[in-house]
């Protein structure tokens, strides 16, 4: 990393500043996917680690109870963070065909927060899920 | 009698010429992936989805493909890497027969690739030799480090270990500060390692991508506030002999995943 | 773009399979800035798709917020022998395709 990117990184994490100033509430997150409908915790569990070590990459894993036939599936799975300058950071449209909501990967995590995964069911119906991250950075600057 | 004398001369040449002291004894070496959560320790661990493997795969693809104006594929010469490849990560950094200098694998692969493939010189940090040094590193995987300190490189060794001893930048710290002094305990919200470079290259979080040990000692160097020097520095060659040599008996774990 | 693909060989038919991926991608941000003080453009793969013998059973938009050289981990019920098809496309417009043959027994 040279000097630049690396100012730029303690920042925060590569995100720019005033972007990590301000967090945004549970209900605007919700509202981004569900588009004003009510959203309901449960069904849909998010996993995150309590503790990342970094927030350049972060495991991820958010399953959905459905029985995932044609009648009653999950449509959708929407990924949101409270602080990253980025708040819809992915959404997974899945299907009957997909046999079960489980999905992976790995995330930016821009500081300490909360990531919540909203599923937007076939009969119209959304549930949540929220996990909250301490996300800690490097004791040492880097800069090669 | 003469059986004796030879017999005896044999045995007396096993032994180091004076015991260098192990700054950490053999039964306490611990691994970095040991200073890790139990997150990136698995991220490290799954065969498929360690991102190291992204450029490992790449690393086994150019080793088939002819290169260089000699149009010659490492394969020509080596074979089958997993063969011809295993042992040789963990026995780097290694003097160099005819030139005498002290290289490290990434030196060996510049080398073959210009000399001997006539091919253009990849640059440090290059996705090319990266690949082609995560490739080599890995056909080591699980052997024990075992570098030899002896002969031509008995010197480079003590200049590692003084470099190692070395206060250096603002911070004036030298390695053996965090990383004999105070290995686990923590820096901030980092738990800090013995310092082995038994996982490199190297994917570290910090950086998003792969990176050699040289990057790695240049991270560090920076971290004290000190002035990086260049790739290809004799004086880095020097310090991953003498890290090769502390973590000795360790195995080679490239490719790991770091913070 | 390079990526690792791992898909059963061979399922049984109506079983549920797991499809895991890796892709070379820096997932670039936008705010990221070089050593000559330029902001590194974002570069972030924006849809990537997944296709069994030509119907679409997975799609995922994604974002920055997606860590660089990214993975993803679905499922698929395995229906007929043939082919999953992944595309995906970035900020950039670079578009790469990969295939997995699956063979689907009774």
């Amino acid at each position: 990393m040279k000097r630049r990117e690396f100012l730029a990184a303690l920042a925060g994490a590569a995100i720019s500043p005033a972007a990590l100033a301000q967090s945004v509430p549970l209900e605007r997150l919700l509202e981004s996917a569900t588009r004003g409908a009510p959203a309901r915790p449960g069904r849909v569990k998010l996993e995150l680690p309590v503790l990342a070590e970094n927030g350049n990459a972060v495991p991820m894993k958010v399953t959905v109870e459905s029985p995932m036939t044609a009648a009653d599936h999950v449509k959708a799975i929407h990924l949101l963070s409270e602080r990253n300058p980025v708040r819809n950071m992915a959404t997974f449209h899945l299907g009957p065909r997909a046999g079960r909501a489980v999905v992976a990967s790995r995330v930016r995590l821009a500081g300490s927060q909360r990531v919540v995964a909203v599923a937007e069911l076939s009969d119209g119906s959304f549930w949540y899920d929220v996990a909250e991250v301490n996300v800690t950075a490097s004791a040492c600057m880097d800069e090669s | 009698m003469r059986l004796r004398a030879a017999l005896a001369a044999a045995l007396l040449a096993t032994l180091p010429a004076a015991a260098d002291e192990r700054p950490i004894p053999p039964h306490a070496l611990r691994s970095g992936s040991a200073f890790l959560g139990a997150a990136l320790r698995a991220q490290q661990d799954d065969e498929f989805a360690n991102p190291g493997m992204l450029w490992v795969e790449r690393g086994a693809q150019l080793w088939r493909a002819a290169a260089g104006a000699q149009r010659r594929s490492c394969a020509d010469c080596h074979g089958e890497a997993a063969q011809s490849m295993a042992g040789v990560a963990a026995r780097h950094p290694v003097i160099d027969g005819a030139s005498g200098r002290l290289l490290n694998l990434a030196d060996r692969i510049v080398e073959c690739r210009v000399e001997r493939q006539g091919a253009a010189r990849p640059a440090w940090e290059s996705d090319e030799l990266l690949a082609l040094v995560a490739f080599v590193a890995r056909q080591s995987r699980g052997l024990p480090l075992a570098p030899s300190i002896a002969g031509a490189a008995r010197p480079h060794f003590e200049a590692g270990r003084a470099l190692y001893r070395q206060r250096i930048g603002q911070m004036n710290l030298a390695c053996t500060h965090c990383h004999d002094a105070n290995w686990g305990r923590t820096l901030y919200a980092e738990r800090i390692s013995q310092g082995h470079p038994t996982a490199f290259p190297a994917y570290r979080l910090e950086w998003q991508t792969l990176g050699s040990l040289e990057r790695r000692i240049r991270a560090c160097f920076s971290g004290v506030r000190a002035e990086m020097l260049p790739y290809g520095a004799p004086e880095h060659r020097d310090l991953e002999l003498y890290l090769a040599w502390r973590a000795g008996g360790l195995p080679v774990e490239s490719p790991g995943v770091r913070r | 773009m390079a990526a690792r693909i791992q898909v059963p060989a061979e399922a049984r038919r109506g079983e549920v399979i797991e499809i895991r991926l890796l892709v070379r991608h820096p997932m670039e941000t936008g705010y990221r800035v070089n050593e000559r003080g330029q902001t590194i453009a974002r570069n972030a793969i924006r849809t990537l798709t997944c296709t069994y013998n030509g119907v679409e059973v997975f799609r995922a938009e994604l974002s920055p917020g997606i860590a660089a050289n990214p993975y993803l981990q679905f499922t698929t019920v395995a229906e007929s022998s043939g082919t999953l098809e992944f595309v995906w496309v970035d900020d950039a417009g670079e578009r790469a395709v990969e295939r997995a043959a699956i063979r689907v027994v009774e």
